[in-house]
């Protein structure tokens, strides 16, 4: 008789609901005539909803399901919120990007959807097999969302690079896990874990670690494997840049953070010392290459990468401190930047204009409250209080300190201090400044006034009242001790 | 006699020739067949490994890879598809809109 494994559905409930979500999305609005756009948006926040219920009790769990394929405990459960309120900022920012007209405009959703739940199965991974088709279904859609805007040359030229850097990275990825299969013998991480305590490891399980390292710093665009962030994100559409940019780079942080510090936990002093250099390297080029930049995307984009160099600190860091630093940076990221992404969109229109720093002179006389919500999520990316980027930046670098990593914290200090000038000359443009031609007037909708609150209320709030977020965050990381 | 080693030096030398081939290759097709390459030198590493180890997850494995493989060079070309409608070319030296 065959035995069937025991299948708890309700353990990967989130993932399915928005797999669901975007099933009845691609279905439903094949039959709607008008206000395709609208009605497949409100189908997929209620998708994004429900998905959010049906996380809620995972906070309590810890175990896993499918024969050990999945992990549901309080890490997969703060991460799938962070996703969910990804998707969903995305969601609403997105509505009047698009247009009715456009055969197709729906699919955008879809994938939106489809990507958020390779990301959660991605987070939840237990196994490099789960963790490798949660990144491709992320990945796959994703690089077709990159490529979304009809006729637009930039767009496609920014899906195929994704396409090509993101194909190529996943093979690292394989071959790192084809590696530690052979020396471990399985690629579950309770397995690794075995093995590695055990201490009988050989080279070519460390270098099965190293090569999942370049994989990861692939996904969370670390230099030198950031060649095709900045023009990706220049590229794509401006929603999608910002999902990629919180929502991409949180999956990947997730499982690179579980993977290190659950299987490979033994090899920490090993693989301390690649990602020192790699954020130290992460920071400086990052923030030294946006200050020369004028498109604002492409800034932001190297901004992306300089922040990916902080949360590196964290993972060196290595104390249950430092990776909850780790998720509370990546949760004030999110609010941060999908915020400064939605203006962009915002300013940019539909025709992806005015995307130049210039464009942004004089906002605060035509926008004043525009300004005010750009400059906030500016004060947060360049970590200055009472914002939620300055309270990411302080646990992350305490964190490293208590440690004794003192000259890491000096060069994230330092290049934090740099980014403040590329940060604020954008500010400088809105207040100071007059804008030589006269300003588009700026479409603004409902949908879009709504996320760029949330982001701003959130952005603010977890600033000035981060004790409990903190604590989540420590709690969350429990389980990898 | 053909040993676990013979299997993963043909598997590493796979993967570095698809490796190089994605980083000197300047057209589009050439750099998604050095893609497959690579991939399917980590296939070939995994079965090796399955049959030495007498397990069967790389096997599974290995079949994950071939269908995820397979989506995403039907994505690749698709959008290579659309570039070259825009352009007429797939030399990736000819699409550079924007400055690596």
């Amino acid at each position: 008789m065959i035995q069937f494994p025991v299948v708890n559905l309700g353990g990967i409930l989130p993932a399915l609901i928005l797999c669901i979500a975007g099933l009845v999305v691609m279905l439903a609005c094949l039959f709607v005539k008008r206000g395709t756009v609208t009605v497949a948006a409100i189908m997929s926040a209620i998708g994004i909803l429900a998905a959010g219920a049906a996380n809620s009790p995972l906070r309590v769990l810890n175990e896993t399901a499918f024969s050990g394929l999945v992990s549901l405990d309080p890490y997969s459960w703060f991460f799938n919120f962070l996703i969910l309120i990804a998707t969903g900022l995305t969601v609403l920012a997105s509505v009047r990007y698009l247009s009715d007209d456009e055969p197709g405009a729906y699919e955008y959703f879809v994938l939106l959807l489809f990507s958020g739940a390779g990301m959660m199965f991605m987070v939840s991974g237990n196994h490099l097999l789960t963790i490798f088709v949660g990144l491709e279904t992320l990945s796959i859609s994703i690089y077709v969302l990159a490529g979304i805007i009809p006729k637009n040359p930039k767009s496609s030229e920014a899906a195929l690079k994704y396409l090509i850097l993101g194909g190529f990275s996943s093979g690292i990825f394989l071959y790192g896990a084809a590696l530690l299969y052979g020396s471990a013998g399985s690629t579950g991480l309770p397995a690794l874990t075995e093995y590695f305590k055990a201490g009988t490891f050989g080279p070519m399980a460390l270098a099965g670690m190293g090569l999942l390292a370049i994989g990861f710093a692939f996904k969370v665009s670390a230099v030198p494997f950031h060649m095709w962030t900045p023009d990706v994100y220049e590229g794509a559409p401006t929603p999608i840049t910002g999902f990629m940019s919180v929502g991409v780079k949180a999956a990947a942080f997730a499982a690179f953070v579980r993977v290190f510090f659950d299987a490979l936990g033994e090899l920490q002093v090993n693989w301390t010392e690649i990602l020192w250099v790699l954020a130290a390297l992460t920071m400086i080029l990052g923030n030294l290459a946006a200050i020369v930049q004028d498109n604002i995307k492409r800034m932001l984009a190297y901004s992306s990468i300089a922040h990916a160099g902080y949360i590196l600190i964290g993972m060196v860091a290595g104390t249950e401190l430092g990776t909850a630093g780790v998720l509370y940076y990546l949760l004030a990221y999110t609010f941060t930047n999908i915020g400064a992404f939605g203006v962009v969109a915002l300013v940019g229109s539909k025709r992806e204009a005015n995307v130049h720093i210039d464009d942004y002179r004089g906002l605060a006389k035509s926008n004043p409250l525009l300004a005010l919500v750009m400059s906030i999520f500016l004060f947060s990316l360049a970590g200055i209080p009472p914002t939620a980027g300055f309270v990411g930046k302080f646990a992350i670098f305490s964190a490293a300190i208590a440690q004794g990593y003192i000259w890491l914290v000096v060069i994230g200090a330092l290049t934090s201090a740099a980014s403040v000038y590329y940060y604020f000359r954008v500010v400088m443009k809105m207040y100071m400044e007059v804008p030589e031609t006269t300003p588009a007037r700026l479409e603004f909708s409902p949908s879009m006034i709504l996320a760029l609150g949330i982001a701003v209320i959130g952005v603010v709030y977890i600033g000035i009242f981060p004790t409990t977020y903190l604590n989540l965050a420590l709690e969350s990381v429990k389980p990898l001790f | 006699m053909v040993t676990l080693q013979h299997y993963l030096f043909l598997s590493a030398v796979l993967f570095t020739l698809g490796v190089a081939g994605v980083m000197i290759r300047r057209n589009l097709i050439v750099i998604l067949m050095s893609l497959e390459l690579m991939l399917n030198a980590v296939n070939l590493s995994f079965i090796a490994f399955a049959k030495y180890l007498d397990s069967i997850e790389g096997q599974i494995f290995v079949l994950f890879i071939m269908v995820v493989a397979a989506a995403e060079v039907a994505v690749g070309l698709a959008i290579g598809v659309a570039v070259f409608r825009q352009r007429g070319t797939v030399d990736v030296n000819d699409i550079n809109l924007m400055k690596w």
